[in-house]
Order: C-alpha cells, then structure tokens, then sequence
C-alpha cells in the first residue's frame, strides 16, 4: 500500500463532512450508544445521531459486509415446479465511520474467503460500495494485542483513509485509496493541505504479548496432543461468544424459510465453537468434544489460513478476552503455545 | 476428590474458573461472591467429568442449582461434594441431596436479581423494550450454554426436522428463541444471572426468568431450586389441573 496523500481536518469539521457524505447518497454506519446495552454499536448514524468514537464496539463493523442473515435466493411452488429467484443485492453506497485498525485490517481474511473464485457476490458489492474510514487507537486497553499478530493502533492496512488524532483540535487524514480520496474530493473545503512534516500523533502503545513465529511452528506439531487442547479448553463452555464477536470469523450456516407457497434461503453467522457445526447426518461427529472445537478455533486462525491464504486470521482487538464468560484468555492460550516445548 | 472446582483471579481484573488437581493449585482458590458464571454448569461437562470426583466451591446459586437437577434426575446423591460457608462463615461439606435441601432452606432465601422497573410497566412498553433488547442478539447461544438447566442433549433451537424455533438472528427469530427458552425455564430457574453475564450483547436475558418464576410462585406455590422433589407446572399432567383456561 502506498500513502496518496495526508490532509488535516479540524474536528468540529467531522459533522459537516458527514453531512456531505449522506448528501451524496452514501449511508453512514458508526459506532454510537444503544439504549442501556454495554460498549457502542455500529448502526446507521442520522443527523441527529451521536457518534461514540470512545467506547469499543461490542461488535467489529463486519456486519455491514456480512450480514448476521442475509437472504439469498428465493423460491416459491409453481404446481410441481419449483422456480427459484434471484435476490436483488442490496448494495448502499456507504461509509463505515470510525473503524479501527484491528477491525478494518480484519477485511483482509474476510476477502480471502468470499473474493476468491468463485466471488461471493453478496460480499463483493457491498464490499466495492463501502468506504471505510478508520481512526487510530489513542488508548488501547489490557486486552489489546494487535501488535501480537502483525497490526498495530496505527495500522492502515484495509483503511481506506486513516484518522489518526494530533492534538486537541484536529485530525490527520491519511488517504490511502481511490475512494478514500473521492471522500476527499466530496469536501476539499474541509480538508487542509497536511506538507511533508511528519507531526506527533497520539497513538496508544500496545506491547507485543508473543511470539506469532513460534505459534505457527509450534501448532502443527502439538496438533495431536490431545491432552494440551483439552488442558487449554477446560473451563471451555461452547458458548461461541468467542467467534460471533470476532471480526474475522466468516463462517456462515445456510437456512431455509418456507411455507407451503415458497420460501428464502438464508446465509445466518455460524461457529466452530458449537456441536452441531461438524454434526453429521448419520449421528457421528468429527469434532466430538469441546477441545477438538477448541483446537480448530485457533488451527484455522494461527494455522491453516496463514498456510492457505498467507494471513492470520486474528487481528488482536482482543473482543474474545473480552467476551468470554470462562476467562479463556486467548493471549495466554496463544502465549503458552509459543512457549510450549515441543 | 480429585478435582476442586472454583473460581481463581482471571486476566485483567476478571475471575475465571478453577479447576485444581493438586493441593498447590488451590493456592490460587479465591471466594467470589458474584461470580461471571453458575460452576454447576461444569458437572455435565464430559471433559470435566473425566477428571474424577468434584468437588465445588459452591455458592447459594449453586447449590440450588443442584437441588433442582436433582429433582430433575439429573444430579445424583454424592456425585460431587460442595463447600459452602453457613452463617457463621464456617465451610460446611455436602454431598447427599437432603443435605443439600436441608442447607438451603435454612439459609436466608436469596431474592432474584431485581430488574430496572420493567416489570411494572405496560404490556405494549414491555414487548417494546424487549423487542429493543433482542435486536441485539446474535444467536451465538451462550445464554444456554452458560445455564445449568439447559443440559438438553438436543435443544430445541438445534432440531431442524422440524424447525420448531427460526434460527437466523431476526426479529421473529430472536423473539421465538428467547421466549422459548424463558418458558423452558419456567419454574426451572434458579435466578444465578449467569445468562445476562455471559450474553455478549448485554441483554438482561434473566429479567424474562424472574418474571415468570414470580409467576410460577405465585400461581403454583413453587420456587426453583428449594426442594429434592418437585412437581414442575409445565411438565406434570395432574388429572386435577383446571383446564378452564383452554377455550
């Protein structure tokens, strides 16, 4: 990636550009408060809605891309036909505002699941009509290891222009793409001419927590170490909370709505963490107990797609720790198996 | 005993459960007195059953907990050995089922966690505020996998032949879900609070159980978790029941 140009934008200037991106047809989703619920929430902010760029979101913004259900196809009874119809895209021009650079660099594992062929085109156009603004982090909390798995609160991978706080009053917009730069151009009078001086940002410090080297050359030999998966799982409850607040996690169940005239197919969020994920027909299940499910959680994301995809499928936002009823901290799984002697 | 289950001082402030299988780590033992989940969800765990013999720190949720899987048959007599503390903060050992009933009827009746007001308020506002809380809800389940009640080997939201609950995570879905589960729990809740922890999202799922076991209660005489033997309201046919509400 290559920078294409950095400006300065003062932040009493943020309302007046987001009023220039909803006039130009483009839908704002951003963190805001939702009723009594913990932490913000990515909806659709209105011009009355408030932006909450201080409190984690509970849930990254993959949504936008990969809706918790999102319809298909559909299908309805002819006589003995059955026709089925294709579904119309709903692909919104639009703007998420106020990302961060865990969730966004987390786009990436997403493309490489629904952009390679065949494309998913559900994913592909909402992915090609989105913007995504991220800011970085000015304060990173315990749980924060992004620097752990090749991020950082800085990161611009996947950003489309990166905010990065530089004092009291204004913002420096990195512009790394062509729609980052279309944003740009919808509001040149907002935006400064940044120079080449390369100024102070406020950017939290995350330290490294361990090696991601030694877990990559460690999993494939403890794979079969039966005892170390079901030591690290113990307090392993199957809730899944892990994998449906993962801005990662793409896998998906497909559903069927139906009545006697028709019905839709749906595409619903999934998790490895639950039984009926690896369920066969017959009865027999390949992933029986907790710590095999437990082994492929952090396979798949330390193991499998840096082999096939050549990324990791973590970015360290740290929304597992957080969310994890047991305290199945995954910094100390993954620490104890870099440390692991193998 | 070969296995001390508790609570031990978790990452970054939190408390994560213990499970000590030699004298040393129950070093790390610490009393919590409101902890992030009911330990009686681990006595069905086959991973943790394995392990031999438990014993479990065991909280007044807990043990009514395991007073109500008793009378479920789902807990039998000396299974598991519990430590309570009585009134004078002295640890008490009990294993046998009466023993358990006995303790807990003679220890002051905890109250269910008290809701924000909701209950009081009209129908139309309490369908809306639920209504609110479940757009939230992603269907990830940890609400019944965080309960000790939800031992079902099939749930009833994992049957798709048939389909009786709706599994997307939309409104129909969402609310189809959580009311089953609600009157699943009918009678059958003990009020540990260990779905609202666990839930993600922050829905104060428990509020829902509360209301219908102050129904249960009131209408039937029954409280989860206070007796060996139970006639739950949901699931005995008594040839006496009224049936005048069946129009």
């Amino acid at each position: 990636m290559t920078m294409i140009d950095r400006k300065l934008l003062k932040k009493e200037s943020v309302g007046p550009l987001m009023a220039v991106l909803r006039d130009s047809g483009r839908r704002i989703i951003a963190p805001q408060s939702v009723g009594s619920a913990p932490g913000a929430w990515y909806r659709e902010l209105g011009p009355e809605d408030e932006l909450d760029l201080e409190h984690l979101t509970t849930l990254s913004p993959k949504s936008a891309f990969l809706p918790m259900v999102e319809e298909i196809l559909r299908f309805r009874n002819e006589g003995k036909r059955i026709v089925i119809d294709d579904c119309k895209i709903q692909a919104q021009p639009t703007v998420i505002f106020g990302s961060r650079p865990c969730d966004t660099r987390a786009l990436h594992a997403l493309d490489a699941v629904f952009l390679r062929q065949p494309e998913d085109m559900f994913f592909r156009e909402k992915r090609a009509a989105t913007t995504v603004i991220t800011f970085s982090c000015a304060a990173a909390d315990p749980d924060c290891f992004c620097t752990s798995v090749g991020g950082g609160p800085r990161d611009p991978e996947g950003s489309d222009l990166l905010v990065t706080g530089i004092g009291n009053d204004c913002w420096l917009v990195e512009v790394w793409t062509l729609k980052g730069k279309q944003v740009v151009e919808l509001a040149p009078h907002l935006f400064q001419p940044a120079g080449e001086v390369e100024t102070e940002c406020l950017v939290a410090k995350v330290p490294v927590r361990f090696s991601l080297d030694d877990v990559r050359k460690h999993l494939p030999v403890l794979f079969n170490d039966e005892e170390f998966w079901r030591e690290q799982s113990l307090a392993c409850l199957g809730c899944s909370s892990c994998a449906f607040v993962c801005p990662n996690c793409s896998c998906f169940d497909i559903q069927d709505e139906a009545d006697l005239k028709g019905g839709s197919r749906l595409r619903c969020w999934d998790s490895c963490g639950q039984k009926l994920f690896t369920l066969h027909a017959s009865g027999h299940n390949p992933r029986g107990g907790q710590s095999q499910r437990w082994r492929q959680r952090v396979m798949h994301k330390f193991s499998y797609l840096p082999e096939k995809e050549g990324l990791i499928g973590c970015v360290g936002c740290g929304r597992c720790s957080r969310a994890c009823p047991a305290d199945m901290n995954l910094v100390e799984r993954l620490t104890a198996i870099a440390e692991a002697r193998v | 005993m070969q296995l001390i289950i508790g609570f031990a001082k978790g990452s970054n402030g939190r408390r994560r459960p213990l499970f000590a299988r030699s004298p040393e780590q129950l070093d790390q033992l610490i009393l919590e007195d409101n902890p992030p989940l009911n330990l009686a969800v681990y006595l069905r765990k086959p991973e943790i059953k394995r392990l031999g013999k438990a014993g479990v720190v065991a909280t007044p949720a807990i043990l009514r907990s395991v007073l109500q899987l008793a009378a479920e048959n789902q807990y039998h007599d000396s299974e598991a050995l519990f430590l309570a503390l009585d009134a004078d903060g002295a640890v008490v050992e009990l294993s046998a089922v009466d023993q358990i009933a006995a303790f807990v009827s003679s220890s002051p009746n905890t109250p269910f966690p008290s809701g924000d007001g909701i209950q009081s308020k009209d129908r139309e506002e309490r369908f809306a505020y639920w209504q609110q809380e479940f757009e939230r809800c992603i269907r990830c389940y940890a609400c019944r996998a965080s309960c000790p009640m939800c031992y079902c080997e099939q749930c009833i939201a994992d049957s798709n032949q048939p389909q009786w609950v709706p599994v997307p995570p939309h409104t129909l879905g969402n609310l189809e879900w959580h009311v089953a589960r609600a009157m699943h729990l009918a009678g059958r809740c003990v009020g540990c609070g260990a779905c609202s922890k666990a839930c993600p999202a922050g829905i104060p799922l428990g509020l829902m159980n509360q209301f219908l076991a102050e129904l249960v209660e009131k209408e039937f005489g029954q409280r989860a978790g206070m007796a060996t033997k139970l006639d739950y309201p949901l699931s005995v046919f008594n040839v006496k029941d009224r049936e005048d509400f069946i129009k």
